[in-house]
C-alpha cells in the first residue's frame, strides 16, 4: 500500500504522484505513485533515508516542483496544473516555508524579514497576530537586528515567524533543525509544535532526525520513492525502531 | 597551475567576454584608425601617381607663402609665359605645356545651389587637350572664351549636360558658359580622388583663376626619349635658378599625397581619442570583473595556497587569465577594427557626393602589433590590483566559511583624496598658469588622474547618495529590495558607476565650455555689432563662401542704408609669423557699419586691436612687413588701435592688400541702416542683390549671431558621439555587475520567489538596482563634468569666454539617459533572475 489517509479535514493531498528526473541511463524515479493526505491542524513529519524522495514529495506538495503524473491539492485547490503565476500566488498567500539554511535576506531587519511575504502581497499584518507570533518566537527585542547579528537559532525562529505570519494553509519545513545545535533545535521544534497545538496551524516537516520527528503528531516513512510506513503519536524510540526495521528490509513493506 | 587557471577561465567565459568587450571596442578604434589611414594613404598615392603619370617633370614658381595642407591651399606664384620658352630650350625637353590648375572654380548646379566639396578642391584648369589618362565622355574641349568642359564627376553632381548654359563662380562674380564637353579618366573613373574640375580656354583660365594674363601655375615637361626625368629635372633646376621648383612626376605625386595624408592624420586623432576613452573606461570594468572573480574564487585560491602554491603563482594565475582575455579581445578588436576601417574608408570616399576610388583595404603590421599591445597591456594593468589581492588570501580561508568582511574604506578614501588633489592640482596648473608646451598634457593628465581619484572616493560617496537615490524607488517592495541591494557592495557599485561617470563627465565638461563660449560669443557680438544686416554663408570645406564685391557698392545706394562694408580674409605672414588678417575697402566705412568710428587707412597703414598690439609689441607708428598669399611683401605702419571686438578680426589691412589675397572676394558683409529704418524693409532688397552669389545670403542680426554660434553646437554633437560610446561601455559594466549580483544572490532570489515574489516583481527589483547604480554614475559624471567645465571656462575668461553657462537641460537629459541605460542593462540579468528555478536556487550554494 502506498496511500496514507487521515481522518478529518485535509490541508494538502497527494494522489498517485510520480516524479522522474533525467532520462535514459541517468533516469531516477524519485516518487512512484505516492498518495498521502495531511490533516488540517496537524504536525506531520516525513522521514526516510537520503534519496528516499522525501524532499521531492515536499517540494511537489509545496508547488516548488511539478509532478509528472498524479494530482496535488492544497486546501482544496488542485495545484498540479497551475502555471508559474498562480503557483507564485499560492506560495505567497497559502503556503509558508522554513528552510534548513534559514534563508533570510541579509539586507532586511528581522522584522522586515518576518513581514516579507505580506509586503510582497501588499498586505498589512494583523497587529494582534503579529504580537502573538513575535512573542511566541521570543524575538521582541531582536526585531531591528540584521540576520548577521542573530544566532543560528534566532535566525531560524525569524524564518518560522515569517512562515507563520501570513497564516498559510500549510507550512512546509525542510530539515528546519539540520543546521542547529540540539538546544536551538529543540526551541524551534517546540515552537512549531505549539503553533499547531495552540493556533491550529498545519505543518509538514521533512527530517531525518528521529528526535525532531518525535515532536510531530504523525510520521510518514518513505523509501525508494514510496510510502512504506507511518506512526501516530511517535516518540524518538518508536521512530528509531521503525527506521531500523525499514533499513533491514529490501522491499517496501505493504501495510 | 596553468591547467587550473585555464579551467577556471573557461568556467567564467561569459563574464570575461562582457568585460573584455570594452577592450575589444578600444582595440577596434586603434586598429580601425590604422587600417583607415593605411587605406587612404595608399588611395592618395595611387591617385596622384595616376594624375602625374603623363608628367615627366613639372616646374612651378615658389609660392609666396608656404602653408601646410591643414591650414589651407598654397597659392602658387604665377609663372610667366616666357619661362616656357626658356624651358623648351633646355636639352632633353621634348615638349613643355603651361598649366593652370587652381582651387576656386565653383559650379552653380542646375538646382541653383553651389556645388560644395568636403575636402577635394574645386579646380579651375586651362584646357590643354586630352592626355594619356583622359578620355572624352561627350563633346569636346572648350575652344572659345564662353565655353567650358568639366569632368564627369562635376557633371554628374551638378546635373548639367553638354549644351547647357552653366553659371560658374571664380575670382570674378558669376559668369555664364556653354558646357561643350565632359571628360573622364582611364578605367572609367569620373574624377581623380573626387576632385571637381572645370576647364576653360587658357586666356579665360588665366583671367578668372589666376588673375594674370600670360602666366601659368605650372609647366608640364615631357622628356625626350632616352632621357630620364631626373636628368631633365637637374638640367632645368640649373637653367631656371632658385625661384623655381622643379620636380619629377613621381616626386610631385609623393609630395601631393603627403599633403593630403597630413589631413587624414586629423581623422586618425579623433579615432584614437575614442580609443583612449574606451580603454580608460575599460580598465574600470576589467578591474571590477577581476576583483569579483578573485573574491568568488577565494576558497579555490586558498586551497591552492594550502597545497603549496606560492603567492607569485597565485598572482601569475590571475595574470595569465588577464593575458588570455586581453589577447582574445585584441583578436576580436582587430577584426572589428578592420571592418570599421573599411567602413569609414567607404564613408570617406563617398563623403559630399565625391567618388574616391578606394585602394583595397589592407591590414598594416602596425595595426596588428598595436592591437595586441593595447589589448594585453590594458587588461594586465587592470588585473594587477585584483591579482595582488588574490595573493594575500590566507591558506586558512580554504577551511573556514569566510564571510568577505566589509573592509573599512579609510585607506581607499585617503588614497582617493590624495590622487584627486594631485589631479586637480595638475589640472589647475595647466589651466591657470603659463606652463608652455606641457599645458595640454597637464590638462589631459590632470583630468585623468582626477577621474581615478574620484573613482577611489566613490565607494565613500556611494553610501549616502545611493541610499538617497534609492528612496525614489522605495514606494514598492521590489524597489526597496533593489535599493538595498545596490547599497550592499559599495566598492562594486562605485566602480561600475565610475565607469559611467567618466564618459558623462567628459561630455558635460565639453558642453559647459561650448555653451559658455557660445553664450559669450552671442553676448559679445550683440554688444559691439551695430550692423543690422549681414551678408554671410555657411562654410562647407576648406574654402569660405564669397560674394560679388559689387553687392556692397549697390547696397550702399539702397535707401535707408547708412553704411555697407565688405570684409576680405586671408592668412598672411607678418614679420615671419603666420597671422589671420582682414581687409576692407575703407576702414572708416567698415567702422560706421560695424558701429564704431575709425579713420580711413592709406595704402601703407593698418589697424590692429589694442590687445594684440600690446601682446606683439606693435606700438602706434611701428612698421611691419606683410607677405600675403601672392605678390611682393608690403610694409605697413600701425596707424589705428581699436578695442578687441570693436571691429571684426585682430588685424585690418587697407583695400590695396586685397589683390594679393588667396581669395579676392569678400567673405562677409556688414550693413548698417539709418536710424528709424526697419530691417524688414531693407532686407529683401539686400537679398535680391546677393541672388547671383548663391554661396551667401543676407540675414538679420539675430540669424547671423545664431549662425556664428552654430559651430559650437557641431562640436557638442561630435562629443555626443563620444558619449554614446562611453555609455555603451558603461552599459556593459552595469550588465556585468548585475549578472554577478544575480549569480551571487541566487539563494536569496530563490527564497523570494518561494515566499511569493512573482517574476515581474523580481525583474523590477533588479531593474531598480541597475537604475540606481547608473543614475548615481551619471550624477557623479554631471557633477565632475560641470566642475571641470567651469574650471576650464574660468581659465579662458581672458580669451573671451566671459560667461559661465551650465547646460541644465542637457545635464538633465544625461541623467534621464542614465536611467534608461540602467533599464536596458537590467534586461538580461533581470530575465535571468526571473527565470531561476526556484528549487534549484534555494539549495544553491
Amino acid at each position: 500500500m502506498t496511500a496514507t489517509k487521515t481522518g478529518g479535514p485535509v490541508a494538502a493531498r497527494a494522489e498517485e504522484i510520480w516524479k522522474v528526473y533525467g532520462s535514459g541511463e541517468a533516469q531516477v524515479t524519485a516518487l512512484r505513485g505516492v498518495s498521502a493526505e495531511f490533516g488540517r491542524g496537524r504536525f506531520t513529519a516525513i522521514m526516510g533515508p537520503s534519496g528516499s524522495g522525501k524532499s521531492t514529495l515536499m517540494h511537489c506538495l509545496a508547488g516548488l516542483d511539478t509532478v509528472d503524473r498524479g494530482t496535488v491539492h492544497v486546501g482544496g485547490t488542485e495545484i498540479s496544473n497551475l502555471g508559474d503565476k498562480a503557483l507564485t500566488r499560492l506560495r505567497r498567500d497559502r503556503i509558508g516555508f522554513v528552510f534548513q539554511q534559514f534563508n533570510l535576506l541579509p539586507t532586511l531587519s528581522a522584522a522586515e524579514n518576518i513581514r516579507l511575504p505580506l509586503d510582497i502581497a501588499g498586505r498589512k499584518p494583523d497587529p494582534q497576530w503579529w504580537e502573538t507570533v513575535i512573542t511566541t518566537v521570543g524575538l521582541s527585542d531582536r526585531l531591528a537586528h540584521r540576520p548577521s547579528q542573530l544566532s543560528g537559532g534566532q535566525q531560524q525562529r525569524v524564518a518560522c515567524a515569517r512562515a507563520l505570519i501570513g497564516r498559510p494553509d500549510v507550512i512546509f519545513a525542510d530539515e528546519p533543525t539540520g543546521n542547529l545545535d540540539s538546544r536551538s533545535g529543540a526551541e524551534v521544534l517546540s515552537f512549531l509544535r505549539s503553533s499547531v497545538r495552540e493556533h491550529g496551524q498545519t505543518i509538514v516537516m521533512v527530517t531525518h532526525d528521529p528526535v525532531a520527528a518525535s515532536y510531530a503528531d504523525r510520521v510518514v516513512f518513505l523509501a525508494d520513492g514510496a510510502i512504506v510506513d507511518e506512526l501516530a503519536d511517535p516518540t524518538a524510540e518508536t521512530v528509531l525502531d521503525t527506521m531500523k526495521r525499514l533499513d533491514t528490509q529490501t522491499d517496501p513493506v505493504m501495510l | 597551475m596553468l591547467r587550473a587557471t585555464l579551467k577556471s577561465l573557461l568556467a567564467r567565459k561569459l563574464r570575461l567576454i562582457l568585460s573584455g568587450l570594452a577592450v575589444v571596442l578600444g582595440v577596434m578604434f586603434v586598429s580601425g584608425a590604422l587600417v583607415l589611414t593605411d587605406t587612404l594613404n595608399r588611395t592618395f598615392d595611387s591617385i596622384f601617381a595616376d594624375a602625374y603619370a603623363a608628367t615627366d617633370v613639372a616646374v612651378t614658381a615658389k609660392p609666396a607663402l608656404e602653408i601646410s595642407e591643414l591650414e589651407g591651399e598654397e597659392v602658387p606664384a604665377p609663372l610667366p609665359a616666357a619661362t616656357i620658352d626658356k624651358i623648351k630650350t633646355v636639352s632633353g625637353v621634348r615638349d613643355a605645356t603651361g598649366r593652370i590648375d587652381l582651387d576656386g572654380a565653383r559650379v552653380i548646379a542646375a538646382d541653383g545651389k553651389v556645388l560644395t566639396s568636403f575636402g577635394p578642391p574645386r579646380m579651375g584648369v586651362n584646357w590643354t587637350g586630352v592626355d594619356d589618362i583622359m578620355e572624352m565622355r561627350a563633346g569636346r574641349g572648350p575652344e572659345s572664351d564662353d565655353e567650358i568642359a568639366m569632368n564627369a564627376a562635376t557633371a554628374a553632381l551638378s546635373g548639367w549636360q553638354v549644351g547647357d548654359r552653366v553659371p560658374v563662380l571664380t575670382r570674378e562674380p558669376k559668369k555664364m558658359f556653354t558646357l561643350v564637353g565632359v571628360w573622364a579618366y582611364t578605367g572609367g573613373r569620373d574624377s581623380l580622388g573626387g576632385v571637381q574640375e572645370v576647364a576653360f580656354t587658357t586666356p579665360v583660365a588665366q583671367a578668372l583663376m589666376l588673375g594674370e594674363a600670360n602666366a601659368f601655375t605650372s609647366v608640364v615637361v615631357r622628356a625626350d626619349d632616352g632621357v630620364t626625368p631626373a636628368q631633365v629635372r637637374d638640367d632645368l633646376t640649373t637653367a631656371l635658378g632658385a625661384d623655381y621648383q622643379v620636380r619629377t612626376g613621381e616626386e610631385l605625386a609623393a609630395d601631393s599625397a603627403a599633403g593630403l595624408q597630413e589631413g587624414v592624420g586629423f581623422f586618425n586623432q579623433i579615432l584614437l581619442g575614442f580609443a583612449g576613452v574606451a580603454l580608460f573606461v575599460g580598465i574600470f570594468l576589467i578591474l571590477n570583473t577581476f576583483s569579483i572573480i578573485v573574491a568568488q574564487r577565494t576558497r579555490e585560491l586558498a586551497l591552492l595556497r594550502a597545497m603549496g602554491a606560492s603567492r607569485n603563482q597565485v598572482i601569475g594565475s590571475v595574470m595569465v587569465e588577464a593575458v588570455i582575455v586581453g589577447a582574445v579581445a585584441a583578436v576580436l578588436g582587430l577584426a572589428a577594427g578592420i571592418g570599421a576601417g573599411a567602413g569609414l574608408g567607404y564613408l570617406f570616399s563617398t563623403m559630399g557626393g565625391s567618388s574616391l576610388t578606394l585602394a583595397p583595404v589592407g591590414v598594416p603590421l602596425s595595426a596588428v602589433i598595436s592591437a595586441f599591445v593595447v589589448g594585453i597591456v590594458i587588461t594586465v594593468i587592470a588585473a594587477v590590483l585584483p591579482a595582488l589581492r588574490a595573493s594575500r588570501i590566507a591558506p586558512i580561508a580554504a577551511m573556514q566559511e569566510v564571510a568577505t568582511p566589509d573592509r573599512p574604506l579609510t585607506k581607499l578614501t585617503v588614497a582617493g583624496s590624495l590622487v584627486t588633489t594631485i589631479g586637480a592640482t595638475a589640472l589647475g596648473l595647466g589651466l591657470f598658469s603659463d606652463t608652455g608646451d606641457t599645458t595640454i598634457w597637464l590638462i589631459i593628465g590632470g583630468a585623468l588622474v582626477t577621474f581615478i581619484g574620484i573613482a577611489l572616493l566613490t565607494p565613500l560617496i556611494s553610501r549616502p547618495v545611493v541610499s538617497l537615490l534609492g528612496r525614489l524607488f522605495s514606494w514598492s517592495l521590489p524597489g526597496r529590495l533593489g535599493r538595498l541591494n545596490s547599497g550592499r557592495n559599495p566598492r562594486r557599485t562605485a566602480i561600475t558607476a565610475a565607469a559611467l561617470m567618466v564618459g558623462i563627465a567628459l561630455v558635460t565638461g565639453v558642453t559647459v565650455v561650448m555653451d559658455s563660449a557660445k553664450s559669450s560669443l552671442k553676448a559679445e557680438v550683440a554688444r559691439v555689432l551695430k550692423a543690422q544686416i549681414m551678408i554671410s554663408g555657411d562654410q562647407a570645406g576648406p574654402r569660405p563662401p564669397t560674394y560679388d564685391p559689387a553687392v556692397i557698392d549697390e547696397a550702399a545706394t539702397v535707401p535707408g542704408v547708412r553704411a555697407a562694408a565688405g570684409v576680405y580674409h586671408d592668412m598672411v605672414q607678418i614679420d615671419g609669423e603666420q597671422r589671420y588678417v582682414n581687409a576692407t575697402g575703407d576702414l572708416a566705412t567698415l567702422a560706421q557699419a560695424y558701429g564704431t568710428t575709425a579713420p580711413t587707412l592709406t595704402e601703407d597703414q593698418l589697424a590692429v586691436s589694442a590687445e594684440n598690439a600690446a601682446a606683439w609689441g606693435w606700438q602706434d607708428g611701428r612698421t611691419v612687413t606683410v607677405q600675403a598669399s601672392r605678390g611682393e611683401p608690403h610694409t605697413y605702419t600701425v596707424a589705428h588701435l581699436y578695442p578687441e571686438g570693436a571691429l571684426p578680426g585682430s588685424i585690418i589691412l587697407p583695400a590695396g592688400a586685397i589683390k594679393d589675397f588667396a581669395i579676392t572676394q569678400p567673405t562677409i558683409g556688414y550693413i548698417r541702416l539709418d536710424d528709424g529704418v526697419s530691417v524688414s524693409a531693407v532686407l529683401p532688397q539686400i537679398k535680391a542683390l546677393v541672388a547671383d552669389s548663391p554661396e551667401v545670403t543676407a540675414v538679420d542680426q539675430q540669424t547671423f549671431v545664431d549662425d556664428q554660434a552654430a559651430g559650437f553646437d557641431q562640436i557638442i554633437m561630435m562629443i555626443q558621439i563620444l558619449l554614446g560610446l562611453a555609455i555603451l561601455i558603461a552599459v556593459l559594466g552595469v550588465v556585468n555587475t548585475l549578472a554577478l549580483s544575480v549569480l551571487e544572490r541566487t539563494r536569496e532570489l530563490g527564497l523570494l520567489r518561494a515566499v511569493g515574489l512573482n517574476r515581474s516583481q523580481t525583474m523590477r527589483m533588479i531593474t531598480v538596482e541597475a537604475v540606481v547604480i547608473s543614475v548615481f554614475g551619471a550624477l557623479l559624471g554631471v557633477t565632475v563634468g560641470a566642475g571641470m567645465g567651469s574650471a576650464v571656462t574660468r581659465a579662458l575668461e581672458n580669451d573671451g569666454i566671459t560667461e559661465l553657462v551650465l547646460p541644465w537641460p542637457r545635464m538633465a537629459t544625461y541623467l534621464a539617459l542614465a536611467a534608461l541605460v540602467g533599464v536596458v542593462a537590467a534586461i538580461l540579468p533581470a530575465l535571468r533572475a526571473a527565470r531561476l528555478n526556484v528549487l534549484g536556487a534555494i539549495s544553491h550554494d
